[in-house]
């Protein structure tokens, strides 16, 4: 079988959409839901890629650079914001963050 | 087009001064402590004035860097509106910060990374520009809304946002993927544009679309991707709900502007109706308007109002920017300039609601407000009045501005719509209204500080002479929106 363009396509569409049910579904590790972001981001990654192998064209690989440097960054202020949740709930699920509704 | 490396460095000078100032402003902070709040914001505070009077005497047009950042007349009006909000913001957070202990010289700093983040996509050229700036400035923005480091409310907000703005960081990410794949290789503006063009469109790049825009209207809090902001608004500090309602949301709507306009703009109709960002911006626009009012009306604390009164206004926006002509860009951007304004008012008032046990934020704190404290009421009703859309008051021409245009672009059931929404979100600024002046006061607010007052002076004339002073504004909101096309 020969791999192609479409199948890396479809494993990041897969990817995507594993995310954003892990953001939504989970209600239990709020670390789950980061990883889950970081999923996101690396279906976007291999989409670029991809295209960038496809197209003969550089730029989707330095897109994908530059959003790996983008994503370490959000992971970091993501962890510190949870850190300080935790310090104020004691607890990092996802259900406790219900102080405000409405 | 070839331009030497100087000129372009003189078209980005202001981005630079603010980079420049934000490293500088951060060594003093490390160096010196926590007691450098004060010298740091006023520092801050003195960068952002010196970028503003940089832009207003320097009008230099033209893209630097091959496409990724665009200078023109349309740039350079937001700019100055997002920098002015900023600064004014930062002047009205001194007391709010002394007074609930997040004086630290890290937040003036924080103020001035998410300016230089709103600076760069506003100006943003091409699609890596655009996603580097609104990450600069959103991840400003989630450490701000956790500021208030032992709260729990504001932990909660920043957490919220964090998760929710980085969810449409991806989608928005994944957008921009797909239309660099399908349109061969292109994410710079008038690139993409053309390759849009082509009839009929592809459906990877009406995909793409719909990603991007999904991940912008998060970024505007327009419904159905609103969900953050009541909760945003209610548990961050109140002077960084202030920052969120009116700088970040001047910088987010400019984005989406010139992305619809020079990039999406051009797109073919789909089966021959309305092109693909349009359908989108005409649901949105009637979502946002529609749920702020209704959601608006069972609301008891007034950061949480006014959450979903920036929802309606988002609407009323987009209603603008769905007629996509020059006369629609022009009314969005008198709409956000009378918006913005009126929203520095509502929160000098919110800053100023304090009771000896400390601050309140509920609406039924206002009670009898006119008898304690008759300039704050008269100038919230005033500010309610606006926002209700009540002639001659500044609130009414921004609304006929973006009705018109619409009427004009033949889009006459959206601005009926619109003024049904209206009608319906006059209750809850009409409430407050009745709050202040009919009923018994309860209790009564500590002396306002002179900023406050200050900022509410201005806002509220502005507001009430808008009518006189909108001849002046017109032709300046004009050539910005011609600079688009």
């Amino acid at each position: 079988m020969q791999i192609n363009i479409a199948h890396y396509l479809t494993i990041a569409a897969i990817l995507l959409t594993t995310g954003i049910l892990g953001v939504f579904v989970n209600r239990r590790n709020v670390i789950a839901i980061l990883m889950s972001i970081e999923l996101i981001l690396l279906a976007v990654n291999l989409n670029f890629v991809a295209f960038s192998a496809a197209l003969h064209d550089l730029v989707g690989q330095i897109f994908a650079l530059f959003v790996l440097t983008v994503a370490a960054a959000e992971s970091a202020i993501g962890l510190a914001i949870l850190v300080l949740f935790f310090r104020n709930k004691g607890s990092v699920a996802a259900e406790d963050a219900n102080v405000m509704k409405g | 087009m070839h331009m030497d490396i100087m000129a372009q460095f003189m078209l980005i000078l202001p981005e630079l001064l603010l980079a420049a100032g934000i490293v500088v402003l951060m060594l003093i902070g490390a160096f010196s402590g926590e007691r450098s709040y004060t010298v740091i914001t006023v520092l801050a505070i003195g960068v952002m004035i010196a970028a503003v009077i940089m832009l207003i005497t320097l009008p230099l047009q033209g893209t630097a860097f091959g496409t990724a950042l665009i200078c023109d007349a349309f740039g350079r009006f937001m700019k100055i509106m997002a920098l002015t909000a900023a600064f004014i913001v930062l002047i009205m957070s001194v007391g709010a910060a002394r007074a609930g202990k997040f004086d630290k010289f890290e937040f003036p700093v924080l103020v001035l990374l998410s300016c230089l983040g709103m600076l760069l996509m506003i100006s943003a050229g091409n699609m890596l520009s655009l996603y580097l700036g609104l990450e600069l400035h959103s991840l400003a923005l989630y450490v701000m809304a956790a500021l208030d480091r032992d709260n729990a409310r504001s932990a909660e907000a920043g957490l919220k946002y964090f998760i929710l703005g980085s969810l449409a960081s991806g989608l928005l990410l994944y957008g921009i993927s797909l239309l660099y794949g399908y349109s061969g290789g292109h994410i710079d503006f008038t690139g993409l544009s053309q390759v849009l063009r082509k009839d009929p469109p592809q459906l990877g790049l009406i995909f793409g679309l719909v990603f991007v825009l999904a991940g912008l209207a998060f970024k505007i809090s327009a419904v159905p991707f609103h969900m953050w902001t009541p909760d945003v608004y209610e548990g961050a500090p109140t002077p960084i709900s202030a920052f969120f309602a009116t700088a970040a949301k001047i910088a987010a709507v400019a984005v989406i502007v010139r992305l619809v306009i020079m990039c999406f703009g051009a797109a073919a109709p789909v089966a021959g109706s309305m092109p693909a960002w349009q359908q989108i911006i005409v649901f949105i626009a009637l979502a946002s308007m529609f749920l702020g009012a209704f959601a608006g009306i069972a609301q008891r604390n007034i950061k949480r109002l006014m959450a979903y009164s920036s929802i309606t206004h988002i609407g009323y926006i987009l209603v603008g920017l769905a007629a996509g002509t020059i006369i629609g860009v022009t009314s969005v951007l008198l709409y956000l300039l009378i918006y913005a304004v009126i929203m520095l008012g509502c929160f000098a008032f919110i800053l100023a609601m304090n009771t000896e046990s400390g601050p309140v934020e509920k609406i039924d704190d206002l009670a009898g407000l006119s008898r304690t404290n008759p300039f704050m009421a008269g100038a919230m009703s005033l500010f309610m009045f606006s926002l209700a859309g009540i002639p001659p008051l500044s609130g009414f021409f921004g609304k006929w501005y973006v009705f018109s245009a619409a009427v004009q672009a033949h889009f006459v059931v959206l601005a009926v719509a619109g003024m049904i929404a209206a009608v319906i979100a006059a209750f809850y600024y009409l409430r407050i209204v009745k709050i202040m002046w009919v009923d018994e006061p309860k209790g009564r607010f500590l002396a306002m500080p002179k900023e406050l007052q200050l900022v509410l002076w201005l806002s509220g004339l502005f507001t009430l002479f808008y009518f006189l002073a909108g001849i002046w504004f017109l032709p300046w909101a004009e050539t910005a929106a011609k600079s688009l096309f």
